[in-house]
């Protein structure tokens, strides 16, 4: 039993070797999944249409015969896709999203659907309608969120790689939580057509995956541009898996002051600025450099996204499809009631919040003026670009923490994600891997790069992935 | 931000709060507005707001027909369909 | 009492695109309910809106047309509200950064041309269809229309009766159909109106408060409708009572207009920039390709009548109202040779004909070319006007046979043999002796009377003007 433990590049040497098929693969992690997913709750579904692969698909693709774990709130036809909210239960997605498209056409094996918090709205999986994943390295933890199931599936050997979504921080924080590779690609490279929108102009779709090369691998799947979202940019994808391995000698990185501050624990700073010895060490150049506005980010995050989901989620108004509320007495107590029962606490709560910075009056204050701190946060990083090829940064203050702890408080929950929020307001891309243990629980480090130079983490990644041998096995003993 | 007026507001989003939903959450929405405030500390003068983070402009589509859906599975799937039609509870309030 | 009326126009008009505004659905009218729906225009989660390029042309079409400014960058906002004809739970619409600005209508008033102010134009995704007489309990959805192009032209408050709304209508109407904007098919909704209307004591008093009315569906209940209007509040004041802002609903059957049931809840449509489409940045190449291709507009071609044709302004107007009845008339003109005379034929029997049938000219078997060849054989005197108008022009409406077959079978070819001619002119002499004496003792007018003679004779086939002179040089040899 040893193929569920793979990479996905080292799958492909495998079954080209023609020592293990895809069906062997498959099984291996089905039976992993009915051992350990009863207690873990990465999944919230299989594909039980049979659209999770397509035939035919030739064996030189790029994922051929890879198992795919998919966030729950990406479409694939036929199948539910219910952003683990109740007032999607039942709903069947009758079309592909690009992403699910260009997976299958990589030959790449939909497996099912990964748990998530309701509509993406979380950092630690907790508001799931399925109920919460378990962090497979303690499972009294979180495995972060909003993409908990799709990290924690990949961390636990339930999955080869899997897709997630990331807002604020939603592949990075629990790819950092779980100990995986995660990345936000920049805003505009991956299409977000058939991606259940939270917030349009932050989201982008991303991998998680058990090494830097494999993701590497399945972003230059993911990536490109595509003419149903007109947010999709038109840039060239560049040869990713020709960064692996390459010399960081003499790459520029910048430390923001900033996210080095108060709040951190103690043991993520350490582990953070070891890794940053190592690529001191390598041959990085390594410079202090400062992003003025990041204190305001979570604050304009938190007018900027819900506004936008409050008008992205009035489409659930149980009129087409989803859930409607039986015994209304008229229209408006049909909205009313369907909406109030079908979404979750933490949904209704950015609902409202964004329906009022939105509001006659309210508009100016809050939306527009985030909308404009957005500018200065966005500029700030185009400043310090111009001295750094990237930056390095912690993923998330802290590691894993306990189920509970943060679900009473939403302003304690919003600022977990204080180090992530940044690059979806900026479009950047932005990497997490793992660096090292606080307490046996995985660190992540984040290396952010200028738009659409994806290439820069990738190399600089994998070089001080092969420098820090990270325990990547114990998750899945703990598991 | 005490004037937060949660019924105002939830019935704009056309969301049912039950009574001891209300406080709670009139408090705690409250409380987030208060942390957005630092806000207002930023000089924001002549800075242009980013409603998309890369600059892209003028993405079309040809004007080109497509496939449409085969809406008849879809609608069986519907919350209430009558034949080709999605049904709702008679309209009494008049339109916006 | 009598107040001054102020009037403002807010017109949605269907864009001729192939496919919907933001996704590949055709557009189709009638057909099965939901039949031409995707998941882009149900709403489904994951959906996304792309612009079809097409109606931002048309667009920016209209706009060059209605001699306005295109926009240098225009956006998409959204606009929130909840109705079960409206997918997303918002309509993709125009708020702060329209497709256009400016411009105007030239429309006729007695005291002469007026120029009516354009305030903006911007494009925009209609909404589905709710049909409510299915069932007493329910109301039943129809997305079909969800997506279909528009562009809203809003008017500045320039007109002030309800004859002035008429004609900008209609002149609006002329406008977008020879730009090719549109098809404004009337029946299929293509013109949709809401009118604002306001009245005061004197024109130097502030507006008063606006009412606006919807549901307005053809030409003619826009008209009633204003006037209604215009009546009530009117009347309301004259009353002592106070004119409230609100949105009135005009009833045609019943011809008056009727408050809105009140909302729960203020309007509040919580615009904001729509995060799925991006900016559109006008490429003053296209605007001036635009430019370059834009069909003549009626107002101009009524000056071209009226300066190169001689035309007067009236017959003028009428011939250049729209593009088919005007290259019809010019092509016309240009066989026959006689501008005069095509006119004369267009504004006479044609528009008789059509207005008769309630038909357009595509409708009828009508071509220049017949029409022109008829116009001929009356010119040339091969038979009289009238038998043409009457007789002929009729019967070659309807079968599209060629005029002189027409004339031959119906037996109308006018005589002008000096030969038959002498012997009914002679006769006539003959058997009017009184008559001739006047004739001849100088009472010119009474040689109608021997014409009128001669005509019966040859049952309405002589030629009259012939007749005439023939008779003449008899009588006074």
């Amino acid at each position: 039993m040893t193929l569920a433990r793979k990479t996905a590049h080292e799958l492909r040497e495998l079954y080209r070797a023609g020592s293990a098929t895809p069906d062997q693969t498959v099984a291996e992690l089905k039976s992993r999944i009915a051992a350990k997913d009863g207690r873990l709750n990465c999944y919230v579904g299989f594909d039980a249409a049979g659209s999770g692969v397509r035939r035919n698909v030739p064996q030189d693709r790029p994922l051929w015969g890879v198992p795919v774990a998919i966030k729950d709130n990406i479409c694939v036809e036929g199948q539910e896709a219910t952003c683990a909210s109740k007032i999607l239960k039942g709903y069947v997605a009758p079309y592909n999203a690009t992403a699910t498209e260009r997976l299958l056409e990589a030959g790449a094996i939909l497996l099912g659907r990964a748990n998530m918090d309701e509509f993406a709205f979380g950092s630690s999986c907790e508001s799931s309608c399925y109920g919460p994943t378990r962090n497979p390295w303690d499972a009294e933890r979180v495995p972060g969120g909003s993409s908990g199931g799709s990290a924690a599936s990949v961390a636990a050997d339930l999955a080869i790689a899997s897709l997630g979504s990331d807002t604020g921080g939603s592949i990075r924080q629990p790819a950092s939580f779980c100990g995986v590779v995660g990345l936000k690609p920049t805003y505009g490279r991956v299409s977000r057509y058939g991606l259940i929108a939270f917030a349009s102009s932050l989201d982008q779709i991303g991998p998680f995956t058990k090494d830097v090369r494999d993701c590497a691998l399945l972003t230059s799947v993911l990536a490109g541009y595509d003419p149903k979202d007109s947010t999709s940019a038109d840039v060239p994808v560049p040869d990713y898996l020709s960064e692996i391995g390459k010399s960081v000698k003499g790459l520029r990185v910048g430390l923001p002051e900033e996210y080095f501050g108060k709040g951190i624990q103690p043991e993520v700073e350490a582990a953070v600025r070891s890794a940053i010895e190592k690529l001191r060490a390598l041959g990085v150049e390594v410079r202090p450099v400062s992003l003025p506005h990041t204190k305001y980010a979570v604050s304009v995050y938190y007018l900027v996204a819900p506004s936008e989901c409050s008008s992205n989620l009035a489409r659930f108004d149980g009129v087409r499809f989803g859930r409607r509320s039986e015994g209304a007495r008229n229209l408006l107590e049909m909205y009313e009631r369907s909406r109030g029962e079908g979404f979750g606490a933490e949904a209704r709560r950015r609902i409202v919040l964004g329906t009022f910075a939105l509001s006659s009056g309210y508009y100016d204050a809050y939306y527009l003026r985030a909308m404009r701190v957005r500018t200065l946060i966005r500029r700030d990083f185009e400043e310090a670009f111009k001295e750094v090829d990237a930056l390095v940064t912690p993923t998330s203050p802290s590691a894993a923490f306990k189920i509970g702890e943060k679900s009473a408080d939403p302003i304690q929950m919003y600022l977990s994600d204080i180090y992530t929020i940044s690059a979806n307001l900026a479009g950047v891309p932005a990497l997490s891997m793992p660096c090292g243990l606080a307490q046996g629980l995985p660190v992540g480090l984040q290396l952010i790069a200028k738009p659409f130079d994806e290439q820069a983490l990738f190399r600089l990644g994998s070089a001080l992935e092969r420098e820090l041998a990270f325990p990547r096995s114990a998750a899945r003993e703990a598991a | 931000m005490s004037s937060f007026d949660l019924r105002h507001v939830a019935r704009l989003a056309r969301l049912h709060f039950t009574d001891a939903e209300l406080k709670p959450f009139e408090s705690q929405l409250s409380k987030i507005l208060g942390f957005v405030e630092e806000l207002k500390e930023v000089n924001v003068d002549g800075v242009e707001p980013t409603s998309h983070p890369l600059a892209v402009a003028n993405v079309f589509r040809a004007d080109e027909p497509v496939q449409s859906l085969d809406v008849e599975p879809f609608l069986a799937r519907a919350p209430k369909a009558r034949g080709r039609f999605f049904e709702v509870p008679k309209i009494i309030e008049d339109r916006s | 009492m009598s107040l001054i009326p102020t009037i403002g126009l807010e017109v949605h008009c269907q864009l001729n695109t192939r496919t919907k505004i933001f996704c590949g659905c055709k557009l189709i009218f009638g057909g099965q309910p939901n039949s031409a729906v995707c998941p882009v225009c149900l709403g489904l989660p994951g959906a996304l809106p792309v612009l079809n390029r097409e109606a931002y042309r048309l667009g920016v079409r209209a706009v060059l047309a209605l001699n306005g400014q295109p926009a240098e960058r225009m956006k998409f906002d959204r606009k929130n509200y909840y109705y079960p004809d409206l997918p997303k739970g918002y309509q993709i619409s125009q708020y702060d950064e329209p497709l256009g600005r400016g411009g105007w209508i030239e429309i006729d008033t007695p005291s002469g041309i007026k120029r009516v102010r354009l305030h903006r134009a911007h494009l925009e995704e209609d909404a589905g269809k709710l049909i409510h007489d299915q069932s007493p309990e329910y109301s039943h959805v129809d997305l079909n229309r969800a997506g279909t192009p528009l562009i809203e032209i809003v008017s500045e408050p320039d007109l002030d009766s309800s004859t002035e709304v008429y004609e900008y209508l209609t002149q609006l109407k002329a406008i977008l159909k020879s730009a090719r904007v549109s098809d404004c098919d009337m029946e299929k909704g293509h013109l949709r109106c809401d009118a604002n209307v306001s009245v005061r004591r004197s024109a130097s008093d502030p507006l008063g408060t606006k009412v606006e009315i919807k549901n307005l569906n053809s030409f003619k209940a826009v008209k009633a409708a204003v006037e209604h209007e215009i009546e009530r509040q009117t009347a309301a004041l004259a009353a002592g009572e106070v004119i409230r802002q609100e949105t009135r609903l005009w009833d045609d059957n019943a011809g008056r207009t009727v408050a809105m049931r009140s909302k729960e809840e203020a309007h509040d449509y919580r615009y904001f920039p729509d995060p799925d489409l991006v900016p559109f940045h006008v490429d003053a190449v296209i605007v001036e390709a635009e430019r370059q291709a834009m069909p003549e507009m009626p107002r101009q071609r009524r000056r071209r009548y009226v300066e190169s044709l001689k035309l007067s302004d009236y017959d003028a107007g009428l011939l250049s109202q729209e593009r088919e009845v005007s290259a019809f008339f010019e092509d016309t003109a240009a066989r026959l040779g006689d501008i005069k005379a095509a006119a004369n034929w267009m504004i006479g029997p044609v528009f008789a004909y059509l207005s008769a049938k309630g038909v357009t000219l595509d409708q009828t078997r009508l071509s220049p070319d017949l029409l022109s060849a008829l116009a001929r054989l009356a010119l040339d005197n091969k038979m009289s006007f009238q038998a043409a108008k009457d007789k002929v022009f009729p019967e070659m409406a309807e079968s599209g046979t060629a005029p002189e077959e027409l004339m031959r079978r119906m037996g109308l070819e006018q005589v002008s043999d000096e030969g038959a001619l002498d012997v009914w002119a002679d006769e006539v002499i003959r058997e009017n002796a009184k008559v001739v004496e006047e004739v001849r003792s100088g009472k010119d007018t009474a040689v109608m009377f021997l014409v009128g003679q001669v005509m019966k004779k040859s049952k309405g086939k002589a030629n009259p003007g012939k007749v005439q002179t023939l008779l003449r040089s008899k009588l006074s040899s």
